[in-house]
């Protein structure tokens, strides 16, 4: 089926290094040293990749970090609960929006 | 619960079909290419320090993964007379360690008798146990034997959860092996100080890679004592082989190739440099002679003139052996590597 996104086009994302190497190395320096362990372990970075990846609707991320956090000892309890954390952030940041729609309402209402 | 694959007449029940599909399906570069490319091909010995003994496919569990194929209607068992060749042949040698598995070792008739002799021969006895044998009436004393014979146990539990480990060993099996894992504490094992060695083995549920085995090991610790009041000393993660019923499953599921790729692209030279059949001898439970326990179950015996059966035992010969391979092997060089005894590097 012919699809926008093709899963197989993630292994073909080092193709970006093509266009720019200094600025692609520098990237996945910095990106290698955002996931290695430190304050937090390995596996809370991968699970908070995965609510971001679902925050931001990436689906290359979803697949991704949906194996990295198995990979790291994971359970699909764990995975949803962090997806639940993006939810709530997408939806309560809508909603905090509310109020602005309130003041607005209020500015002009009599 | 998933039945043997022979008992459905599977076509993956023959060793010759799961070779012909690890050799012909998927894009990814054949094993020996990945070694030559390391400096490894061909791939020898470096000695003999594990002596591992599969006494048979009996075993009372069908867990989906199982490379074996084992279960409560297999009937391929060690007889006497191979055990006693396997003790003859270890009293040749001051191999230190006798590993023994199955199937459930336990059940098979001669295991007491090569746990006792292997002890008597002062060498350091594993037993590779699925857990819930402990609770099966006839085994009602294995726990105080292994703890009598000081035998180390090295037991599946694939998650400190039950829905993971049911999906992967069976409805019923994660309550059952705390409830094993219980007993075996109140006997010692696996407790501060003691000498009862107690070790867990975690495979993923699932086509993925196992985690760095000292993140896991330190979540299984914190979370068996925290649920269940339990306490073990190591925890080794074992990457899922891509043989048998396990390779059932990547087939049935479209996991076969994104697998492979993955165990490919993961090929980690210094895990491929010490790779367990390195210094491992495997005997199968009719006496045959091995490199590895996935060799023996994709029956590609101990090849390039080296003796091959156990009654031609020859300690020499087989220190320097060269090893067979094949792409069923990616399964050990993988990221940090995977071994009976966990990662490699």
């Amino acid at each position: 089926m012919e699809t926008y996104y093709h899963p197989h086009d993630l292994s073909r994302f080092a193709e970006m290094g093509q266009g720019n190497k200094e600025l692609w190395e520098k990237f996945l320096q910095y990106y290698n040293a955002v996931f290695a362990a430190g304050a937090l372990t390995e596996r809370e970075k991968a699970l908070v990749a995965l609510g971001v990846a679902h925050a931001v609707q990436c689906p290359y991320c979803i697949d991704a970090y949906t194996q990295s956090c198995l990979e790291k000892g994971s359970n699909v309890e764990e995975m949803t609960e962090a997806v639940h954390v993006a939810c709530a952030i997408r939806g309560g940041a809508s909603l905090v929006h509310g109020v602005q729609m309130r003041n607005v309402a209020q500015k002009l209402s009599m | 619960m998933t039945t043997s694959l022979q008992s459905r007449a599977n076509p993956l029940a023959s060793p010759a079909e799961q070779l012909r599909v690890l050799a012909t399906n998927g894009h990814f570069p054949a094993f020996e290419a990945k070694m030559a490319a390391a400096g490894l091909d061909p791939l020898h010995a470096t000695g003999i320090t594990v002596f591992q003994i599969n006494v048979g496919k009996l075993c009372n569990q069908t867990c989906a993964h199982c490379h074996v194929d084992a279960g409560p209607d297999r009937r391929e068992v060690m007889t006497q007379e191979t055990a006693e060749a396997c003790i003859r042949a270890l009293a040749q040698t001051d191999i230190p360690t006798v590993d023994i598995t199955g199937g459930a070792p336990e059940l098979a008739p001669c295991f007491r008798w090569l746990v006792e002799q292997s002890r008597a021969l002062g060498r350091h006895v594993i037993d590779r146990c699925n857990l819930t044998i402990l609770l099966v009436p006839s085994q009602a004393d294995l726990g105080e034997f292994l703890a009598c014979h000081q035998v180390e146990i090295i037991a599946s539990l694939p998650y400190f959860r039950a829905a993971q480990t049911d999906a992967q060993r069976g409805l019923g099996v994660f309550d059952k092996s705390i409830a094993a894992l219980r007993k075996l504490n109140a006997l010692g094992y696996g407790r501060e100080g003691s000498e009862l060695l107690l070790n867990l083995v975690y495979n993923p549920v699932g086509a993925f890679l196992p985690p760095r085995q000292e993140a896991i090991e330190a979540q299984f610790k914190r979370e068996l004592q925290r649920l269940y009041g339990i306490v073990f000393n190591r925890l080794y993660t074992i990457t899922n082989m891509p043989i048998s019923r396990f390779l059932e499953f990547l087939l049935a599921t479209e996991n076969y190739e994104a697998y492979m790729d993955r165990l490919a692209s993961a090929f980690n030279p210094e895990a491929a440099a010490g790779v367990m059949c390195r210094y491992t001898l495997s005997v199968g439970w009719e006496g045959t002679l091995y490199d590895c326990d996935f060799n023996q179950m994709l029956e590609l015996p101990i090849g390039f003139g080296a003796p091959h059966h156990i009654r031609d035992f020859d300690a020499a010969a087989l220190h320097s052996r060269r090893i067979v391979t094949a792409n069923h092997c990616y399964g050990c060089t993988a990221g940090a590597g995977s071994s009976c005894g966990g990662t490699i590097s």
